[in-house]
């Protein structure tokens, strides 16, 4: 029983360390820009497709480093070209956009990779379970935690300590002020949504590892990451790491018990959190509201 | 101003002539008569969600989920309670309109994009009961089991079930009732206070307008003319599907808003008969059609964000006021 529960508790913290990362790229996003990403699934997807075209060439490493990398830079243009002009505008039509935007990626990816899922391997080392009493921590599954880890602290250094994380912040309180001391806010925006999609495309690259690939794997993970960022408040981006780790372990544990509900306890956890802190746990008063 | 009124007239005669005579001048023209019924069904629910999106200036992006809850709600009225087609569109309707008020409740604080994703989040919600509840919705597969029943008039009775011509006049009798409705409390002064929302929330606050009530009812309401939308296509397609309920149904929704006209009262109509017949053309011509729906969306709101009807009517007033100063 306690293993069973203990099973469930790492599984789910596992699952949620992955929707943090997901979710973190879209909170930093729609902090500064006020853009829900609804194609940020889609350039998850994107980077995992990526990774595994590269992977012959430069093998699972290689492709774990190049792959976000390279995504980050389709976001960056795409931020450019077909975001940029939408800024002060209703966010309805960013909201839209990015909708339509992630049928066309979905289809895109269909069309060029074919619509039949992908197996992908990992490295032999990381795929075997790390002891026999702990068989459900497979190697890969702690080295994605292990990532998530790493990247997750080099995020928030990078925005307590370098100019430009700084800038960032700043920009999510008040971007016109920042855009009075004279910081160019395009360039930033443009910066900070690449950012948010490294995040996308670095997601894609471990989760492949774990589900293997498919066109419409990224609209699936969509939605937690919605519930972690609405639980953990709006325009907090440690409510959004707390919000995930919480509904991936009330999934991971509620699959014990009700394995048909562990979708559905995410969304009850989110009521309850409205109904009780209709900001999020972390959101302040004003932000985004 | 009395030109005005004389050009509203004529426009409102023209759209519900066109509708009355749908099937007879739609045969012609390529289409069919259940082409016209799917178009009257979904313009209905393009208009309820323009009825908040555009009248009170609120985002919803989950509004799918009552669309479906009436579809739900209908399907197993007809199946398991009653054989009545009309009691059972009202059972869809509540069931559709009272889950939106519940939710509405938890929302209404929120604004902005935040709202956008609450409601997005919830509408899920149905999504998932409706795919994991399989011995009552039937999962994946939906709802099926069910089928719409002649209307019995005590004195005779109308095969809506297999007279297409019968049920499309049908659906117009619901959809001229749902409409006229929202109409009517578009001109009340409850409507009116929406429009006074959407335009400066701060200053309607200040006059003493309890901002969030208002935004419930609103989206209430919206969500019972979602709900008799819903419980409509079930009866179109004597199906209830799951992905009815999804958000990318929502957003669906919004699009045909947007690209009619969010802010005039029939473009939701326009932009949902476009869309309907460009997506039946398109999914009949290439399997690539979702790339082709995408795209419609990034370039309606880069180049047309007012839709069809804000367009013509901004070119107009670009001709008049070239007139004026000629």
């Amino acid at each position: 029983m306690t293993q069973l529960l203990l099973f469930n508790v790492t599984n789910g913290l596992i699952i949620g360390a992955f929707y943090v990362l997901m979710a973190l790229g879209l909170s930093l996003i729609l902090n500064l820009s006020n853009v829900i990403n609804f194609a940020h699934g889609g350039f998850l997807v994107i980077g995992g497709y990526i990774a595994y075209t590269l992977t012959p060439y430069v093998g699972f490493w290689g492709g774990l480093l190049i792959a976000p990398p390279l995504t980050a830079a389709i976001g960056f243009a795409v931020e450019r070209v077909l975001i940029r002009p939408l800024y002060g505008r209703d966010p309805l039509y960013s909201l839209l956009l990015t909708f339509g935007l992630a049928f066309i990626i979905e289809d895109g990816t269909r069309f060029f990779w074919g619509a039949q899922g992908k197996p992908v391997t990992v490295p032999a080392f990381l795929a075997t379970p790390l002891s026999y009493d702990f068989f459900f921590i497979t190697g890969y599954r702690l080295f994605m935690v292990t990532v998530v880890v790493l990247t997750v602290a080099l995020l928030f250094l990078f925005l307590r300590y370098t100019k430009l994380g700084v800038r960032i912040r700043a920009g999510t309180l008040d971007l016109e002020t920042v855009a009075a001391l004279g910081i160019n806010i395009r360039m930033l925006r443009s910066i900070n949504f690449a950012a948010g999609i490294f995040l996308a495309g670095l997601s894609g690259v471990l989760a492949a590892g774990q589900l293997g690939l498919e066109p419409t794997m990224g609209t699936g993970l969509l939605m937690p990451s919605f519930i972690a960022i609405i639980v953990g408040g709006v325009g907090s981006l440690t409510g959004t790491l707390l919000g995930g780790l919480l509904i991936g372990v009330a999934s991971g544990v509620t699959a014990m018990f009700f394995p048909a509900a562990s979708e559905a306890v995410m969304y009850v956890l989110m009521a309850v959190v409205l109904l009780v802190r209709p900001r999020g746990l972390l959101g302040e008063e004003g932000m985004l509201t | 101003m009395i030109d005005m009124q004389i050009r509203k007239v004529i426009v409102l005669a023209t759209i519900w002539l066109a509708l009355l005579f749908a099937p007879y001048w739609m045969a012609p023209l390529g289409g069919y008569t259940a082409l016209a019924t799917r178009v009257l069904v979904l313009g209905l629910a393009a208009m309820s969600v323009n009825f908040l999106l555009g009248f009170t200036g609120v985002l919803s992006f989950g509004h799918a989920a009552y669309f479906g809850l009436g579809a739900y709600g209908t399907g197993l009225a007809l199946k398991f309670v009653t054989a009545s087609t009309p009691l059972s569109l009202v059972l869809g309707m509540l069931l559709g309109g009272l889950a939106g008020g519940l939710l509405g409740a938890l929302i209404v604080r929120r604004r902005g994009v935040y709202f956008a994703m609450v409601t997005i989040a919830f509408g899920q919600v149905f999504y998932y009961i409706a795919f994991q509840w399989s011995s009552l919705t039937g999962g994946d597969d939906g709802l099926r089991g069910f089928s719409r029943q002649p209307l019995d008039l005590g004195f005779f009775q109308i095969d809506i079930l297999s007279n297409t011509d019968y049920f499309y006049y049908f659906v117009l009798f619901c959809f001229a009732l749902a409409v006229s409705a929202m109409g009517i409390i578009l001109g009340s002064p409850f409507g009116r206070v929406m429009i006074a929302i959407r335009e400066n929330e701060r200053r309607a606050r200040f006059l003493g307008v309890p901002i969030e009530r208002h935004i419930w009812i609103a989206f209430t309401l919206s969500c019972f003319f979602m709900g008799l939308a819903g419980a409509l296509y079930a009866l179109v397609n004597n199906f209830a599907d799951p992905r009815g309920l999804h958000y990318s149904q929502s957003g669906d929704f919004v699009m045909m808003a947007v690209m009619g006209g969010m802010r005039s009262f029939w473009g939701p109509l326009l932009g949902a008969a476009v869309f309907v017949i460009v997506q039946d053309y398109l999914s009949s011509i290439t399997v690539n059609w979702m790339s082709f729906v995408g795209m419609l969306f990034v370039l309606v709101v880069l180049f047309f964000p007012r839709g069809l009807l804000g367009f013509i009517r901004r070119k107009r007033a670009a001709r008049g006021t070239q007139h004026e100063s000629a």
